[in-house]
């Protein structure tokens, strides 16, 4: 599904060097389990999110396996530490190949 | 070729045997948490899984793990089709060992997180969650 997928993250803008903040991301997505059945009474194929990653600065912080038993517009929330300025990156990896990004940057003091 | 009973029954045989494949295919969660602790003892404590024990609608449960010091946790939902839901990998700048996320339950059951510690050990924790709608269709 590369059509409506809007990646959305919660990240402060600014923090103190080594502080630990929260982060929370939400991707609208269907996430297709692949056990649900149409109309017609065959089964929808699945497509959903498999892999959610979070780094900062090339280093990661999460690393999350995704299966057909995550809801709906996936939702995660995480904490991080920041030990200098710099960027998060999210990336989501749609079972069809696709690839959802979103970046963040944060000062660190 | 004549088919003797003997041939029909072992053809029979056959047939069931290979609709049950698709089956086994799925894995349990048993196979699942075989498959994480690598047959390792799983201990108890030190995994705090946070989960309502009355979901009106299974689509959208909302859970929380937190196992301070683990290096991943996994979400399993004993009563699901697929029972694994997501694996947490925590990276060297995780600010805590703690994740929160929303699953789909299909009915009724027990929901199990099970933390691989830095030391290479397994602590579990469960939560029975009672679900009024399922969240798997059908």
């Amino acid at each position: 599904m590369a059509s409506g997928v809007k990646p959305r993250v919660k990240v402060p803008k600014t923090a103190t060097a080594g502080d630990i903040i929260t982060i929370k991301t939400l991707i609208s997505h269907k996430m297709e389990s692949g056990q649900r059945k149409g109309k017609d009474g065959n089964i929808i194929p699945r497509s959903i999110i498999n892999r959610f990653t979070c780094d900062f600065n090339g280093q990661n912080v999460i690393d999350v396996t995704l299966e057909p038993a995550i809801s709906t517009n996936p939702f995660f929330e995480f904490e991080a530490m920041v030990p200098e300025s710099g960027e998060f990156k999210f990336i989501w990896y749609d079972d069809d190949g696709d690839v959802y990004e979103a970046a963040k940057s944060i000062t660190a003091s | 070729m004549k088919l003797t009973r003997r041939d029909a029954l072992a053809l029979a045989l056959g047939a069931t045997a290979a609709s049950f494949l698709p089956l086994r295919a799925m894995a349990s969660s048993d196979e699942v948490i075989a498959m994480f602790t690598g047959g390792a003892d799983v201990g108890a404590g030190g995994l705090t899984l946070t989960a309502p024990e009355i979901a009106e609608n299974g689509n959208t449960v909302p859970v929380s793990v937190d196992a301070p010091g683990a290096t991943s946790i996994i979400v399993i939902a004993t009563g699901n089709p697929t029972p694994a839901v997501a694996t947490f990998n925590f990276g060297p700048l995780s600010g805590s060992q703690a994740a929160s996320t929303r699953i789909r339950l299909a009915g009724t059951q027990d929901v199990i997180a099970i933390a691989k510690l830095a030391d290479g050990s397994f602590v579990q924790a469960s939560s029975t969650v009672k679900v009024t709608i399922g969240g798997c269709g059908g």
